[in-house]
């Protein structure tokens, strides 16, 4: 038997044969929610926010190695791709805490009926876009102005 | 007319006897709260990393470095590494529970369980370094 729960979808016919019973119906008869795309999106984010870290990882391992790795490090941070990433890390940031807010909200008991759900759901969604595009941006321009400020002043100096 | 059907008598442990056991191993509440607890202290920790980094985006080496090594940031950049790697370890495990069956569950688990363990390591000695070690590499 590959699966345990196997076992649970043994049953029998009224003349005694043992037969498969037939399992519930899989996502693919939903028709997508905005409450199902954001709890699953919850995870998404989720996962690629680990991926964000485990690079902001090696930044601080970079870091710590030294000049010349930080310096390499910033090649990667100050590439159009690797702020593409920077972004894309922060999005899920802010999408995943505010998935993660919604369900502290939902495990203390309050707006778990549909209509709260529904209403609550753009909210979210809202808030993401919003929270979202305006941290990344202002970050990133702020970072990057500062970086081109500083390489015109070594410049001037050399 | 069935009497001859001999698929009757195929399984001999009865349904419950065959569920028994797949159920709660008595440790599901603790995984939900670590997951929720981990989850408010990153809260106002990666709040003060965003801060922190307005403030260093695009510095230089030295800056970035001297700061990583004072004390409350180290010990700060540290809790925040160790948290975000055990609250990620959580919630892949739910992923990997939910998604991969089978003979691949176990290695899969592990390997969530190695990997988020190796990149808190890195992340932590990596602070280590930046809070004591600077001074024997810079000479």
């Amino acid at each position: 038997m590959q699966d345990v729960r196997e076992a649970l979808y043994v049953g029998s016919r009224s003349d005694g044969a043992l037969i498969r019973r037939p399992m519930s119906p899989h996502l693919q008869v939903y028709k997508m929610r905005l409450s199902m795309f954001l709890s699953i999106s919850n995870r998404i984010t989720g996962v690629v926010a680990t991926g964000g870290s485990a690079l902001g990882v090696f930044w601080l391992a970079a870091l710590a190695k030294g000049p010349k790795s930080f310096a390499s490090a910033r090649k990667v941070t100050g590439n159009p791709l690797g702020q593409l990433v920077l972004f894309g890390w922060i999005i899920s940031l802010v999408w995943h805490t505010v998935g993660g807010l919604r369900h502290f909200i939902w495990d203390a008991g309050r707006r778990y009926d549909k209509k709260e759900l529904n209403e609550d759901g753009r909210v979210a969604l809202g808030v993401i876009a919003g929270v979202g595009v305006t941290l990344a941006t202002s970050l990133l321009g702020i970072s990057c102005c500062r970086a081109r400020r500083r390489a015109k002043l070594l410049k001037k100096a050399s | 007319m069935n009497a001859t059907s001999p698929t009757h008598h195929t399984v001999m442990r009865s349904q419950l006897g065959r569920a028994r056991g797949l159920g709660s191993g008595h440790s599901g509440t603790d995984h939900w709260i670590v997951e929720r607890v981990s989850a408010a202290s990153l809260l106002p920790l990666s709040g003060w990393f965003v801060i922190q980094m307005f403030r260093l985006g695009g510095e230089d080496y030295e800056k970035v470095a001297r700061w990583g090594g004072k004390p409350v940031n180290a010990t700060l950049l540290a809790a925040l590494v160790a948290t975000s790697f055990y609250h990620a370890e959580v919630g892949l495990q739910v992923i990997v529970d939910d998604y991969v069956h089978g003979k691949a569950h176990a290695p899969a688990k592990l390997l969530v369980k190695i990997g988020t363990g190796l990149l808190g390591l890195l992340g932590i000695f990596s602070v280590l370094k930046l809070a004591l070690g600077r001074t024997a590499a810079k000479g």
